[in-house]
């Protein structure tokens, strides 16, 4: 069982587009992210299936089995 | 109907030229998306805009800024975008504002505005636009940009969606990534879309939606997200 997760813009760098993690039981989007070298610093916006949110609110999110998770990093430039 | 919109003509009608003619839209920035939204609002019709910017124009805007040159260097932002429009449209009534955006003088400068425009360059301020447009009750077209990436979406009174897309960061990716010539153009001209679609109530905008566009690997993701 697989934890797709799709990155965006800078994320990829290094990671590719879609990422398939081993799912666990218990497994959180904070996992996720580390498993991927990811600060939560760095991200936006998290959105898994209907639910999306900042780090704060998400990282302890449980994710399912074949879930996507998507990770986005902040573009605020005028 | 004036010569000069009879191309936009029959995507608009008579009645929608003059509706958007008289539309009061305030721009806030008038940097690499400032530029191109105010150039694209003023020749769509848009005839009565309030543009704002604290700053003048250096080398390092000539990359991507529409009104930066060579010879405006050092010239306000917000005054030189108010030429610019009065050189496209002598029947419009730009009103430049050469100030920093704030707590203070923010509900002067917004109140009375059909719709405001986020072209500013930090989270800080896009987030004051989104809690005073709130508090006045004026829809608010949303953009950024960074490298290849950026994004838009609209955001009604009470909708709040920059809280659920931006934390207490001042910045994102633009900050090591700069900004070229050709993503604000781009992110810009959806804006300028976006507004005219929520002035003119046609069509659908991206409201509870945030389209991200990634240039580097021609994407375009459309996010919704749960009200």
């Amino acid at each position: 069982m697989k934890i797709n997760v799709k990155l965006f813009a800078t994320f990829r760098i290094g990671r590719g587009k879609i990422v398939y993690l081993d799912y666990y039981e218990g497994m959180t989007v904070k996992n996720i992210i580390d498993e991927l070298g990811i600060k939560k610093e760095e991200i936006a916006i998290i959105i898994v299936g209907p639910h999306d949110g900042t780090p704060e609110k998400m990282l302890t999110f449980k994710v399912e089995p074949n879930m996507t998770v998507h990770l986005f990093p902040p573009v605020a430039g005028g | 109907m004036i010569e000069r919109y009879q191309r936009n003509m029959n995507m608009l009608s008579k009645e929608e030229i003059i509706k958007i003619n008289n539309a009061k839209i305030c721009v806030i920035g008038c940097g690499g998306l400032g530029g191109f939204i105010i150039e694209g609002l003023t020749r769509l019709g848009f005839e009565k805009l309030t543009i704002v910017d604290k700053d003048v124009f250096d080398e390092t805007n000539l990359n991507r800024q529409l009104f930066s040159s060579h010879s405006n260097l050092g010239e306000l932002k917000a005054t030189t975008g108010a030429k610019r429009i009065k050189e496209i449209n002598n029947r419009c009534t730009p009103t430049p504002i050469n100030d920093e955006l704030n707590e203070s003088n923010i509900i002067d400068i917004i109140k009375g505005h059909d719709i405001v425009i986020d072209a500013v360059d930090n989270v800080k301020t896009k987030l004051l636009l989104q809690e005073y447009c709130e508090i006045l009750n004026i829809p608010l077209v949303h953009g950024a940009i960074g490298g290849w990436y950026g994004q838009v979406a609209v955001i009604l009174p009470g909708d709040k969606l920059l809280s659920r897309i931006y934390r207490t960061l001042e910045s994102g990716i633009e900050k090591t990534l700069g900004n070229p010539s050709f993503t604000p153009a781009i992110i810009a001209n959806f804006m300028v879309s976006e507004a005219l679609k929520l002035y003119l109530n046609k069509g659908d905008v991206l409201r509870n939606k945030l389209l991200m566009l990634d240039l580097l690997s021609n994407e375009l993701d459309l996010i919704e997200f749960t009200k």
